[in-house]
């Protein structure tokens, strides 16, 4: 059994409800012990970086003050905490003046931060050390024949905190390859959604999913997966919001990876969370449920 | 030596971490080729960093540019002098934020605004309450047209209604406000 600190992410309470819960639901089959970091916070996310760099450091610091005492990886299942939560972490290491600040700060809640905290992407534990070899002997429904368009969205591979390659990142394409499934090679694979500016900037956002959407099914993709709550919300939520403005008719299902390695696994429509899917996958996957 | 505006100016910026690569560009343009959003730009993103360079403070912090960027990071793995116009982008944004530069053209610091006040009052982002906010102080008429894909979020399950309570919200408080102190002394 392999143990991590797990930090969901505000989303895991809301719009990304189906990547907790399909990331927890994998864990048992592959011998991890997601333990939720207690009482986490915010990780500091992107909009409050931008309006406020050094105090969204404080409020990681938080998260990584209290993932310190437990002794383990910190394991994240969502790309933007974990940029965040990586992103402060490397300026607290790297800056002293604002760590001794923060660790002022954190003191009146009597938490302190070394630094020595790991900060990982979930993808990236699945990759690295469960290893897309192992997941292979955990699959009981393979899911041969269908065609499955990996997008990694940026913060996935961008900047380099991670492990993939931030021009060419493979290692959803490695997981989707491991499920039987066939990983549909197509160029956008890792270029933006439209992130949170879908709400205050739609049309560009349209647009670039507009993009995304028409990439992955002129390649021949069935369905999507992606590990990242905002890029799955905004291709599954809005889709009928591209529709309507481009006069389109995609009817694309976006899964998590987490759900569609669950589905491999031979776990339940309930377990993995499908129903929190807006375009149903359940056609798509029928013969694999 | 007297400082120069310019002077001034770049090292505002580069007293933030992540902004100190600042001096560092050569203005070869390849941020402003990979970004998705260039076009809305009123300044391109090279064009920016250009600007902070001159030293044309004002300029940059009321204009709506750096809040078109997606933090997409393409500009930032393809600078060659690694400059990390990602983070100067969000820098910017802060200064305007800071120095209450009110920015008409787009609703992006509307929209940031909303999120940091849901992290603020919850201890994490409640995202209806955070779109509720936001709407009501941008336009609530706009809200209209986006109830179909809410009620879509909310039939799926995934727009609750309340937020959740979270313990350490008072803890997440008193830290910021100290932060706020100590930074500021």
């Amino acid at each position: 059994m392999k143990y991590y600190a797990y930090f969901p992410g505000c989303s895991s309470e809301a719009t990304a409800a189906g990547l907790d819960i399909s990331a927890q639901a994998i864990a048992k089959p592959l011998d991890m012990e997601l333990i939720e970091l207690e009482d986490w916070t915010c990780c500091g996310s992107t909009p409050y970086g931008s309006l406020d760099e050094l105090e969204s450091i404080a409020v990681a610091a938080r998260n990584l003050a209290l993932a310190e005492k437990t002794g383990l990886d910190l394991v994240t299942p969502c790309s933007s905490c974990f940029v965040t939560l990586s992103k402060a972490n490397l300026h607290l290491k790297e800056h002293r003046e604002l760590m001794s600040q923060v660790n002022e700060a954190l003191a009146v809640a009597n938490l302190e931060y070394h630094g020595d905290v790991r900060v990982r992407l979930l993808v990236e534990v699945l990759m690295n050390e469960i290893t897309p070899k192992v997941i292979a002997t955990k699959v009981k429904r393979p899911l041969n024949g269908l065609k499955v368009a990996p997008y990694y969205g940026c913060q996935e591979a961008r900047p380099n905190y991670g492990f993939d390659d931030p021009e060419f990142p493979l290692a959803l394409d490695r997981l989707v390859d491991s499920l039987g499934a066939e990983a549909v090679p197509y160029p956008l694979k890792n270029h933006c959604c439209g992130g949170s500016l879908v709400i205050s900037e739609e049309d560009l956002a349209l647009d670039l999913m507009r993009k995304l959407l028409a990439n992955a099914v002129n390649n021949g993709a069935q369905c999507i997966t992606t590990p990242c709550p905002l890029c799955q919300t905004n291709l599954d939520a809005y889709q009928s919001r591209v529709n309507s403005k481009f006069k389109t008719n995609y009817n694309l299902p976006v899964l998590f990876i987490t759900q569609l390695i669950g589905v491999a696994f031979g776990l339940n429509s309930k377990d993995l969370g499908l129903k929190t899917n807006i375009v149903p996958p359940q056609k798509v996957l029928a013969q694999y449920l | 030596m007297e400082k120069t505006r310019a002077n001034t100016f770049v090292e505002e910026v580069s007293a933030v971490p992540g902004g100190e690569g600042i001096r560092l560009c050569i203005q070869c343009g390849t941020c402003t080729a990979s970004c998705p959003s260039a076009t809305r730009w009123e300044y391109t993103p090279s064009g920016v960093i250009a600007m902070i360079r001159a030293g044309m403070r004002d300029e940059i912090l009321s204009s709506s540019s750096m809040w078109h960027c997606l933090s997409c990071y393409f500009c930032t793995v393809r600078c060659p002098r690694n400059v990390k116009p990602t983070e100067l982008f969000h820098i910017l944004e802060g200064l305007a934020s800071q120095y209450g530069f009110k920015i008409k053209e787009t609703r992006t610091p509307a929209m940031y605004r909303s999120f940091v006040s849901s992290i603020k009052g919850n201890g994490r982002v409640h995202e209806f309450g955070m779109m509720f906010r936001y709407y009501l102080t941008t336009n609530p008429l706009a809200a209209l047209k986006m109830l179909p894909v809410g009620l879509q979020l909310f039939s799926h399950r995934r727009m609750p209604l309340l937020p959740r309570k979270v313990k350490g919200k008072d803890d997440l408080s008193k830290i910021i406000q100290k932060f706020r102190e100590v930074r500021g002394g």
